[in-house]
């Protein structure tokens, strides 16, 4: 057996590894930085957010000590406006585009005061949505993720009942199975889809689509459908040695991760490796670090421009004691029953830009190996042949609706699918939106 | 360095920064320190008649802040001296022996009978003080007892008073003048008739600072009471300005010298008073807030100012932008300027489109060929300044006049006559020639 073992370091390292990565702002230091806020005019970081949130709008009202109606106007566009602040790559968002870049390369901290405005708001339970009178229609909604949540909130709000179907224990999808442990801590996921479920409508049942669900029995139960099942299943490196112990989807790790009791008592690798260039492969690399792994090692075929985790993302990896190797791809995983290490080829660009082998190999040493080269739609989830797809991807239009008749779609599952919480969110508001006209629409016809 | 030395009435300090009669010269211990830290002179907190005022056991004070708690405006419900008149004349005399070349004027408040102002001037003066300020303007507790504001805002009672004082005293009588008027140049009028050698102004405005939002009570308040009291720091400098200038430029006032009191907080809020008329100016909100070291930046950054003016003295400055005041009817109406966007310092916040679009004349572009551009629209643009005013980026927009042409806005060719209101062809009350 490698070395792969526990309490590599003591349960007080381990629990500061583990604590927020950035610390909540206190009140002065919130006024502060909204008096930073210039209130811009059609402002740059409503356009770039992908929910559309009137960012000076809620800023404004925290300046004015109006907290309720700050989290107002941040949830009323993105009911997982609580998560975004903590997981928004903000710095390729609203936050890029602030004009302070401009005037002093350092953009109001956007992130943490829409932290700010809601986590009190969601702390103390305040109701800020009223639902509508009822409809007498009910959705179903098929996926309990961010672009499923948002989805069955907004058309609780109009009025409609909701039957949210999903597949895992816990509703919240990768706000609960993915993301990296010290970016939401204190169990917040759960929290804030108690305080979305809170505003009443929503019943959740157990449910997967090819287990014990299909869509023609949904269609045929349901006023209209909205899926928003994600990616749940991996791709595969195609490689020998990939079924050694020791070689490890990284999400699964991360869920593992993210469920556990008490961080101290899970094993982790002496030495890493970590194949892919996303921010699952930066949130397995940084948190194998953290519970004490000596070295980690993400290693990405392309350079750190075309890494689908944001430079801000790359950097707290190497902060966190993380070596990033550019231009190699794996080869083979060696080892007998266990993994012992990985064979690489370098690549380069050649000059039309395409990736090209250079014939050089080198390996790396490894007791544990996280393939993190993306997720895809597990097959079984649509059996529809009727479905548009694209890419392994679902098809939809501007409204989010799918090439069946009363079908919606949103989130990672869908062709536009992002890997952000905020678009999935944005996905099931305006496919919300749009189921609720269609409703509508059916009666006065 | 430029000599900061000033004269005021005949009374020298070395440099023009007194602090007001307020908390801060309330004893000689706050007076002391702040000689210690290089004031030119003091006005001693206001003295009356035994037995002393009593003062509230709670808050005197309150503030307007900036989110970073910056004090912008300030407000205070204290009354003159609380401690026995021979307290104060005792710390005084001792003041002025220990500190003979600072400015040590005694301000003072009595009831309107000539017997008490001939009884207690003497008794004043003799404690060795430079001068002596009639304190015509507190506007809270005192006007309710027919004194401070409630003399400053009759003209006849402040010449009558003054004449009093003036009757007594030997040294000069400097008189305090409140804001809380419509007009400041009958009052300065009547200080000037009862035989003031000089005024000072303004004293506090009038104020409620604001609400509690638990309570739903006034803020700050006496055991669930308030009262109104009185209002200064950097948000009253406007007006005081515009007060001092009335005087400095009505030709009737303009000879009586003024001591320039409201929300001098840096060196640059003495250059205003200086150059509007005063010829020196008093301070105590400012030192209320940050204490009394704040004089190294008053006194660095004037000296510094005249120098880079070439400048010689504080005397030369006395007045220099008062030709430039006059009555708005004065104004020329055949001069034009427009706004001009530096498109290379633009952050492209928009709030001058947005300003100009809700609150004005629409002059502004938020999109030029697709893109984000804010530029001005000249055939829009009255040249009011709002985007100027409100741009986060200094000299991000200017202000440029046109000189030859025509302004695209009116069709009119830009004149280099002069059109002042008084004569405008729109006027009908215009005097023709």
């Amino acid at each position: 057996m490698g070395d792969i073992r526990s309490h590599r370091l003591s349960r007080e390292d381990i629990e500061a590894n583990f604590g927020d990565i950035h610390p909540p702002l206190d009140r002065p230091r919130a006024l502060l930085e909204a008096d930073r806020c210039y209130f811009c005019y059609d402002a740059p970081c409503t356009t770039a957010c992908p929910t559309g949130i009137d960012i000076p709008g809620f800023i404004q009202k925290i300046r004015s000590n109006n907290i309720v109606g700050s989290a107002r106007t941040i949830l009323s566009e993105n009911i997982m406006g609580g998560m975004c602040a903590r997981v928004c790559p903000t710095e390729v968002l609203c936050e890029e585009v602030c004009v302070r870049n401009t005037h002093e390369d350092k953009p109001v901290e956007i992130g943490l005061l829409q932290r700010y405005a809601t986590d009190p708001v969601l702390e103390a339970g305040i109701p800020l949505f009223e639902r509508a009178a009822s409809s007498g229609y009910t959705v179903a909604v098929v996926g309990g993720g961010p672009a499923g949540l948002s989805c069955a909130h907004r058309l609780a709000v109009l009025g409609h009942e909701v039957m949210l179907f999903n597949r895992d224990a816990k509703l919240g999808g990768l706000n609960e199975y993915g993301i990296a442990a010290y970016k939401t801590v204190d169990d917040f996921a759960q929290r804030e889809v108690e305080y979305i479920l809170s505003l009443g409508g929503i019943e959740v049942r157990q449910g997967a689509l090819g287990e014990d669900l299909s869509l023609a029995q949904l269609r045929n139960d349901f006023a209209a459908v909205f899926i928003g099942v994600g990616l749940s299943d991996v791709n595969g490196l195609g490689l020998e040695g990939e079924d050694l112990a020791g070689v490890e989807n990284a999400v699964d790790y991360i869920a593992r991760l993210r469920q556990a009791e008490d961080k101290t008592q899970l094993p982790v690798g002496g030495q890493v490796v970590v194949i892919g260039g996303g921010m699952t492969a930066i949130d397995a690399a940084v948190q194998s670090r953290a519970l004490g792994a000596e070295q980690v090692t993400i290693v990405y075929r392309r350079g750190p421009e075309h890494m689908s985790a944001s430079a801000h993302e790359q950097e707290l990896a190497q902060i966190n004691g993380v070596s990033i190797q550019h231009f190699a791809r794996p080869v083979k995983i060696l080892g007998e029953s266990e993994v012992e290490g990985v064979l690489f080829e370098s690549t380069r660009l050649d000059e039309d830009g395409r990736l090209t082998d250079t014939g050089e190999t080198f390996h790396i040493d490894a007791d544990v190996v996280f393939k993190a080269i993306g997720q895809k739609l597990r097959a079984s989830d649509l059996e529809d042949e009727s479905l548009k797809m694209q890419w392994g991807k679902i098809v939809v239009d501007a409204d989010h609706a799918t090439s069946i008749m009363g079908v919606w779609a949103g989130g990672d599952c869908v062709a536009e699918g992002e890997d952000l919480t905020v678009s999935a969110v944005q996905h099931g508001k305006v496919a919300a939106m749009a189921i609720d006209r269609y409703l509508h629409a059916g009666e006065t016809s | 360095m430029a000599d900061l030395k000033c004269k005021f009435l005949g009374i020298e300090s070395p440099n023009p920064f007194w602090l007001a009669s307020a908390p801060p010269t309330d004893k000689a211990y706050n007076v002391n320190r702040a000689f210690e830290a290089g004031w030119g002179g003091a006005v001693w907190k206001t003295l009356g008649e035994d037995p002393p005022i009593v003062n509230v056991s709670g808050p005197r004070y309150a503030a307007i802040h900036s989110n970073d708690r910056r004090v912008i405006g300030f407000n205070n419900i204290e009354l003159i001296t609380d401690r026995p008149l021979q307290t104060n004349l005792d710390e005084i005399r001792q003041i002025k022996r220990d500190w003979p070349d600072r400015a040590l004027v005694v301000s003072v408040m009595f009831a309107m009978n000539k017997e008490t102002w001939a009884k207690y001037i003497p008794m004043i003066e003799d404690t060795g003080c430079d001068g002596i300020e009639l304190n015509f303007g507190c506007p809270h507790g005192m006007s309710e007892r027919g004194m401070g504001a409630a003399v400053g805002q009759v003209p006849e009672y402040i010449q009558m008073a003054t004449e009093w004082a003036k009757d007594a005293a030997s040294v000069p009588v400097i008189v305090k003048l409140t804001p809380n008027i419509t007009h400041i140049l009958p009052p300065a009028k009547a200080a000037m008739d009862g035989g003031a050698d000089g005024v000072s102004l303004i004293n506090t405005l009038n104020s409620i600072m604001r609400v509690d939002y638990d309570t739903l009570t006034m803020y700050p308040t006496t055991d669930g009471m308030g009262t109104h009291g009185g209002y200064c720091g950097e948000a009253v400098k406007p007006i005081a300005l515009n007060m001092v200038a009335e005087i400095a430029r009505t030709q009737a006032t303009s000879q009586l010298p003024i001591s320039g009191i409201g929300g001098v907080t840096d060196w640059r809020d003495a250059v205003d008073f200086l150059a509007l008329g005063a010829s020196n100016v008093q301070v105590c909100t400012a030192a209320m807030v940050y204490g009394f070291r704040i004089i190294d930046d008053l006194t660095d950054g004037l000296s510094t100012f005249l120098d880079e003016k070439g400048i010689a003295s504080v005397a030369d400055l006395v007045g220099r932008a008062v030709p430039s005041v006059t009555d708005w009817q004065h104004l020329n109406l055949n001069h034009v300027e427009k706004a001009v966007i530096d498109q290379s310092s633009c952050i492209q916040c928009g709030r001058c489109h947005e300003v100009c679009e809700d609150t004005s004349h629409q002059a502004i572009t938020h999109t030029v060929d697709g893109e984000r551009r804010f530029t001005v629209i000249d055939e829009e643009c009255v040249g009011c300044n709002l985007c100027v005013s409100v741009c986060p980026v200094e000299d991000c927009i200017t202000m440029k006049p046109l000189t030859g042409g025509v302004d695209p806005r009116t069709g009119q060719p830009i004149s280099d006559d002069r059109l002042e209101w008084t004569r405008h062809p729109n006027n009908p009350m215009r005097q023709d020639g």
